[in-house]
């Protein structure tokens, strides 16, 4: 089932807050990662990994560099659980 | 054939370690290369290590942590049967370093062999000296993780200098004969050579390379299962744990194993903090202070969890002395 832009932006955001300790509300789509939320690129494994097991969608390294806001990972996301 | 007559199991009697006395501050470090102490700490968790002067070898600092063990544990030279030395960093190919210690500490002909499982090397050194009490191919054994990562590493390398250091740490195991004081528990191992290129030295003159994201991906994904699965072995909840020392890799990868063990009593080891990421050295090491400080009652059950290079793994629970 496709999940809406809202569903993924609120699991990504439980997701962040269990990771970095950064509040839900701060966690919108036009955020950068590592600018405005201060995750770092090993926090960012760690969101990506639990991102996995919460949307089914598998986020590799090689990926994960080009992933550089809240949106990007929405996308990402949707994209991939829409081909798979 | 006659086989040997073995006993109910083995314990731990000692620990030992051993620092070299040259701190390196993240400061000193920040000289060297582009980095600077507060990136350190957040992204690996150290602030200092220690670094082994330039004639101090593996050797020097296994005698030292292994005699330490040794008195500790209220044995003499002549009761040991079998040296065991962890390293991934020997001086030389041959000879061993486990014979050249074991004559170093008066000990008469042991059997003496090194182990390189990199930093899973103590857990399967624990596991190989439990089995070999167990068994009676030994009578007391004393089982060394030694190195000098300080010689391996390219000082202009800013992922990997500000992370590996040098250290020692030992143990003397011993038979129980009643099963209730078996203090070491079954190990859970296994290995992953398809990773084999994410931490190596690619040739004898060379320097440890590391894929940092790869390892910590791999680090806080497969290893809880295998931390869950020790404790399972042994009979033992994780709720139950006194203390959870993993290898000390990264501050960060000791957290999130630990988060995903879900042992909320265990005290996490965080010995890396000032002691750096010294492979098959760090569990015992970590251990030796952390009981030298009184931090875990004699006889409770600690998870040790070993990982790195090869890749490797290795957990058991323990009873400490």
């Amino acid at each position: 089932m496709a999940m809406s832009d809202q569903e993924i932006q609120t699991g990504l955001a439980e997701i962040i807050d269990e990771v970095a300790g950064v509040p839900a509300d701060q966690v919108t789509p036009d955020k950068t990662f590592v600018d405005d939320l201060d995750i770092d690129s090993l926090s960012m494994v760690e969101i990506a990994v639990a991102a996995q097991d919460k949307f089914g969608v598998e986020i590799p390294d090689d990926q994960l560099k080009d992933l550089k806001t809240v949106q990007d990972v929405i996308d990402y996301v949707k994209r991939s659980s829409a081909s798979a | 054939m006659r086989q040997t007559e073995g006993t109910a199991g083995a314990r731990i009697l000692a620990f030992g370690g051993y620092q070299p006395a040259r701190v390196v501050t993240n400061d000193e470090i920040a000289t060297m290369v582009d980095t600077n102490d507060e990136w350190i700490r957040s992204r690996v968790g150290i602030a200092s290590r220690r670094i082994a002067g330039p004639d101090e070898t593996v050797a020097d600092m296994a005698v030292n942590a292994g005699g330490k063990a040794l008195a500790a544990s209220g044995l003499s030279s002549e009761d040991i049967d079998l040296v065991i030395v962890a390293t991934c960093t020997p001086e030389a190919q041959i000879p061993n370093t486990a014979a050249t210690v074991g004559r170093r500490l008066g000990i008469n002909a042991p059997g003496a062999y090194d182990m390189n499982a990199a930093c899973a090397g103590f857990c399967y050194a624990l596991a190989n000296a439990s089995d070999a009490v167990r068994t009676g191919t030994a009578r007391n054994v004393l089982v060394i993780g030694a190195e000098k990562l300080s010689q391996w590493i390219d000082w202009t390398d800013r992922s990997t200098c500000i992370i590996f250091a040098d250290g020692a740490g030992a143990v003397v195991v011993s038979p129980v004969t009643d099963p209730d004081d078996v203090g070491i528990g079954p190990v859970v191992w296994g290995s992953a050579g398809d990773m084999a290129d994410k931490i190596y030295i690619p040739d004898r003159n060379g320097f440890i390379i590391q894929e940092g994201q790869a390892v910590f991906r791999w680090a806080t994904t497969a290893l809880h299962p295998v931390a869950k699965k020790a404790c399972e072995r042994a009979g033992v909840d994780p709720t139950e744990l006194a203390a959870f020392v993993p290898h000390q890799a990264n501050l960060r990868i000791v957290e999130a194993i630990a988060r995903k063990l879900g042992a909320p009593q265990a005290l996490v080891a965080d010995d890396i903090v000032t002691a750096g990421n010294t492979s098959s050295a760090s569990i015992p090491l970590a251990l030796a202070r952390m009981l030298e400080r009184g931090e875990i009652p004699s006889g409770a059950p600690v998870l040790v969890l070993g990982f790195g290079a090869g890749i490797c793994y290795a957990g058991q629970v323990i009873k400490v002395p």
